[in-house]
């Protein structure tokens, strides 16, 4: 950069760029380099054992995650501060979901190796494209612009659709891999378009300065911003899952390998709740007026649509892809408070989701079997008498998504109910609540089946389940996750609450 | 109490441990499972006894208070405390496991079939002790879980369907009752600046407007409507007690339904005085609905289970009847009765339990002239019946008329109406009775076979109670009456509601 200002400075000013606050990025340049040397390095050097590649990108998310821990204090001392002239907050909001993206992306890389093993694919590629994904999360829950916000989110969505396709001889994959990429495309599109019509009517896309702009300035004529709002929240109401942009969800979470299905739900839905989070509650949270009740129908939409849909499913995958539709929905009571209360309980809904659901998904990966493709709801039959501590463990992830207490999923509704309450939104909150009680429908069939339904002729001839050791490891993460948030819940509590995002203004 | 034993967080501990003991060992020893299963029970039985013998009879307010903050941010902790509206309970709820236990064989998968069950416990204790909005909530949601499990694994022929039901359906009301949980305790953060679950703390201050305080009511009331359950919303019981194990339908009639009116007294009356005495006639009237109504269901059954459970929806339509009388009888009453129908109607399920272990059949067609091939056990079902029915010297009739006395004054016309209900609890298990017990044993029925030793001691605890609690009340009421007088007391304060004093003239009426 400073030897093209340097040639050119006889004709013009030099240009000067931004300092680099080469600390600040390094958690993000962690998971780049890893994803850059595991793509090199794999493709240089004879094959290596399987379980390497796993490790790398373990070791990677891992590292990232303990340098964006080592951010946090540093926060915690110095106050957030924008990063690569203000492109970039590094503020409690982004690292805590930058974190959570580092564990999701760690745990869907255990259930890969595993994956790849079972199915006997190569796949150096899906480790490094799952880091580039959890990079692109991160740059969006980070994003203090909303041009960065858009790269952010085609970085995470690009390497997502070819994650997708992950399953080369899968029929399904990638079918499931076009559909996502082609609504993605016209999500990203809607995004683009929403983000020029916000530069048009405030003439900045960084979001600081549009809230000090639309803070000072009184729009004669407010059309064109909110335009821009209602094209921003397709966008990311696509990415998300928010009915009623919902409808790739089921296809695409069934046909996905099983561990990117799980990534999906954890690391994309994140990084586009921290996206809005901070976009919708920071930047245009002066127009609160005009957006509050776009979210307060969407999210009751996405409520009731997903659990009621979610009680005729037959497959398991579907089932959990409506679940996860139904749990945006809850997200969304959190972001419908437009509080800090609301933002912590979305945040630790988030976090905790995101384990949930890969814990669940690393066991529908197991019992799925080979082929990875029947998911039947009959696939679980006698899972109870054949492998009773698995299936133990998912009784508890699906109580966990039910909502019952004891379980991080009780903690994770709890918080966003209390801060609809405290926002007066009572209604939001009793909807909720009522879809919480029709989508406890769907998990209490799959627990039926398990452990209730009785044996059918040829279930012996089936074959056994598995448990691998990396996928075994997540399972049991998720489960100690799950029941140490729900019993003590404390910490948890207290880190989300810090992270209310804040946008640095110069 | 620092430094005392804590014997109220011992009596959801030592369950919940056992219970987890139970799940690891091994299933291959099924006889170690169930000797750890039932040791765990009798401790828990033993604390509970000794917790009986220790409290203070006569003074109000609760004893064996322990607190620890749990949830700093949220306000939340660990409070539990007994007073003598709880305190029965308990004591039902530590002695009705083991007997359920003894008196009812799983016949498959002991071990987590005894795994739920004590975890069951667990959940149970901790609502009745619980003092916590939260705490409670989350002990109330959990029972959910065990007796999912216990009616979906070991029930009969419709148990997926019933278990369904009833999970949705109580977890319906208490999905309203959560909002309406939360509610109350910003509301009264936002009157006083205190963030705070404690019950007594909010019950005390009474910050929180009139009418929001009757919505909130409203909330909590439809999670215990359910839970009790009162009249339209009672669909889930029939199926529920007909489809679960004995001893899930034990526990279930004996404690589980006790949460609804326990409830009632102590989230309803007493953290929202002014809106129960606004919503009075409103659950007055349910009430009676759900006395004649469960009662002339219950005589047009023709499953014996299926009307023991229609007896039961009656029955506890008297309960809450007593609790919106507002009276100390009434309330005294109905918080006796609510043990006088877990001490007989858990009896009456063991036997009728008894019956199918004999016959395999529980529809009264079928069973005929049992009392000449089996008398004693039709002795027992005899004495338990009347017991049920209210009859005079036994405890159901203590019950039913400090019931009915504590109302009449205080609700005349709906107690001259719910009085016939008495009647029709004759009508009822009389009827049944005769069918089943008089007349010739046909083929089928000659063989039915006489109580053996076990049946005979599991049934013996429940007998001696009926007889000595409709004999000799004044211990259980020296200890209730203190806890009732002061929620009387509390809801006069609050709401300007005047209760006739008793011995006073009939003309004290509000």
């Amino acid at each position: 950069m400073t030897v093209l200002a340097q040639t050119t400075a006889g004709q013009r000013a030099p240009f000067v760029g931004p300092p680099i606050d080469w600390y600040g990025m390094s958690p993000i340049i962690v998971l780049l380099a890893g994803a850059l040397v595991l793509m090199v390095a794999a493709a240089l050097t004879p094959r290596w054992p399987r379980g390497l590649y796993a490790l790398g990108t373990v070791a990677t998310a891992g590292a990232s995650a303990v340098l964006f821990g080592f951010q946090w204090h540093r926060v915690d001392e110095e106050g957030p501060l924008g990063l690569v002239g203000r492109a970039l907050n590094l503020d409690h909001f982004g690292l805590f979901v930058a974190i959570t993206i580092c564990i999701a992306a760690a745990l869907a890389a255990l259930l890969l190796d595993d994956y790849l093993r079972r199915e006997e694919l190569d796949g150096i590629e899906l480790y490094a494209l799952l880091l580039c994904s959890a990079l692109g999360g991160v740059v969006m829950a980070m994003a203090n612009d909303l041009i960065v916000l858009f790269l952010g989110i085609e970085i995470l969505s690009i390497a997502l659709y070819v994650l997708a396709a992950g399953h080369a001889r899968r029929l399904d994959s990638q079918e499931s891999a076009l559909k996502y990429f082609v609504l993605g495309g016209f999500a990203s599109a809607f995004l683009l378009y929403g983000i020029a019509l916000v530069y048009g009517a405030t003439g900045s896309t960084n979001l600081a300065d549009v809230r000090a702009f639309l803070r000072a300035v009184t729009l004669l004529d407010s059309g064109l911003l909110l335009a821009g709002f209602g094209l921003l929240l397709v966008g990311l109401g696509f990415k998300i899952a928010a009915a009623p942009f919902h409808v790739w969800t089921p296809d695409v979470y069934q046909g996905a390998p099983s561990p990117v299905t799980g990534f999906m739900a954890s690391a994309a839905k994140a990084a586009a709740f921290a996206g809005l989070l901070r976009v919708f509650t920071q930047g245009f949270v002066d127009y609160q007026k005009d957006w509050k009740p776009a979210i307060f129908v969407i999210a009751v939409a996405t409520l009731a649509i997903s659990s009621i849909l979610a009680a005729v499913q037959t497959n398991v995958k579907r089932m959990l892809a409506y679940s996860s539709i139904n749990h945006a929905g809850f997200i969304l009571v959190g972001v419908e408070a437009v509080s800090d209360r609301g933002t912590a309980g979305s945040l630790l809904y988030l976090l905790a989701y995101a384990v949930l659901v890969l814990g669940t998904f690393a066991v529908v990966g197991l019992v799925g079997r080979t082929g990875d493709s029947d998911h039947s709801l009959a696939r679980y039959r006698g899972l109870g008498r054949e492998r009773p501590a698995l299936a133990l463990a998912f009784t508890v992830l699906l109580l966990a998504q039910a909502g019952v207490p004891l379980t991080s999923g009780f903690v994770a509704k709890f918080g966003v109910i209390t801060a609809a309450v405290d926002a007066r939104s009572y209604a939001i909150a009793i909807v909720a609540m009522l879809a919480a009680v029709i989508s406890a429908y769907l998990y209490l069939r799959i627990m039926v089946s398990m452990w209730l339904a009785d044996p059918v002729a040829g279930d012996d001839a089936r074959e056994r389940v598995r448990i691998p050791l990396s996928a075994g490891l997540v399972v049991v993460l998720a489960v100690g996750f799950t029941l140490v948030v729900g019993i003590a819940p404390g910490w948890a509590i207290d880190w989300a609450r810090n992270a209310v995002p804040v946008l640095a203004a110069n | 109490m620092a430094g005392e034993f804590p014997l109220l967080t011992s009596l959801i501990v030592v369950p919940a441990a056992g219970s987890a003991l139970v799940a690891v060992l091994s299933k291959r020893r099924p006889d170690t499972v169930r000797v750890v299963g039932l040791l765990t029970t009798v401790v828990t039985a033993a604390l509970s006894v000794y917790l009986l013998v220790q409290f203070k009879a006569g003074a109000d307010g609760f004893q064996f208070t322990s607190k620890h903050l749990w949830i700093e941010e949220w306000g939340i902790s660990w409070n539990l405390g007994v007073d003598g509206i709880s305190l029965f309970l308990v004591v039902l709820t530590g002695l009705l496991f083991p007997l359920a236990l003894v008196g009812a064989d799983p016949h498959h998968d002991t071990k987590p079939y005894l795994a739920w069950l004590l975890l069951l416990e667990a959940g149970v204790m901790g609502s009745f002790l619980a003092l916590d909005l939260f705490l409670f909530f989350i002990f109330f949601e959990i029972v959910l879980v065990p007796m999912y499990f216990l009616i979906g694994g070991w029930g009969y022929g419709e148990r997926i369907y019933a278990a369904t039901k009833f999970f949705l359906y109580t977890m319906a009301g208490s999905a309203l009752m959560l909002v309406a949980i939360v509610a109350t305790v910003f509301l009264h953060r936002n009157a006083t600046g205190v963030l705070t679950f404690d019950v007594n703390e909010l019950a005390s201050t009474q910050a929180i407007g009139v009418s929001a305080a009757r919505w909130l009511f409203l909330g909590f009331a439809v999670a215990f409507a359910v839970k009790v359950p009162l009249f339209p919303l009672h669909t889930w019981l029939p199926d529920a007690h007909t489809q679960a194990p004995t001893a899930g339908s034990v526990i279930l009639a004996g404690v589980m339904l006790k949460l609804g009116t326990y409830g009632f007294l102590r989230f309803g009356l007493y953290l929202f005085p002014e809106a129960s005495r606004w919503f009075r006639p409103l659950f007055l009237t349910l009430a009676v609905i759900g006395i004649l109504y469960g009662a002339v269901v219950a005589t047009m059954q023709k499953d014996l289970k299926r009307l023991v459970a229609y007896s039961s929806v009656a029955h506890l339509g008297f309960i809450v009847l007593g609790t919106f009388a507002f009276t100390s009888q009434g309330l005294s009453g109905g918080v006796l009765q609510m043990i006088n129908h877990g001490v007989s109607t858990g009896a009456l399920f063991l036997l009728v339990g008894m019956i199918y272990e004999r016959r395999h059949t529980r529809l009264i067609s079928e069973l005929t002239g049992l009392q000449k091939v089996a008398p004693v056990f039709a002795g027992v079902f005899t004495l338990v019946m009347l017991s049920s029915i209210g009859v005079p010297g036994l405890n159901g009739f203590v019950g039913e008329f400090l019931v009915l006395i504590g109302s009449f004054v205080t609700a005349r016309w709906w107690t001259v109406v719910a009085a016939t209900g008495v009647i029709l609890a004759a009508l009822y298990l009389l009827w049944a009775y005769q069918r089943v017990f008089h007349g010739e044993p046909d083929e089928a029925n000659r063989s039915f076979r006489e109580l053996n030793w076990r049946e005979g001691l599991v049934l013996a605890p429940f007998l001696a109670a009926i007889v000595f609690v409709g004999v000799y009340p004044k211990p259980m009421l020296d200890r209730i009456e203190p806890s009732v007088k002061q929620l009387v007391a509390h809801v006069e304060q609050h709401t300007g509601f005047v209760s006739p004093e008793p011995g006073a003239s009939g003309e004290a009426r509000p």
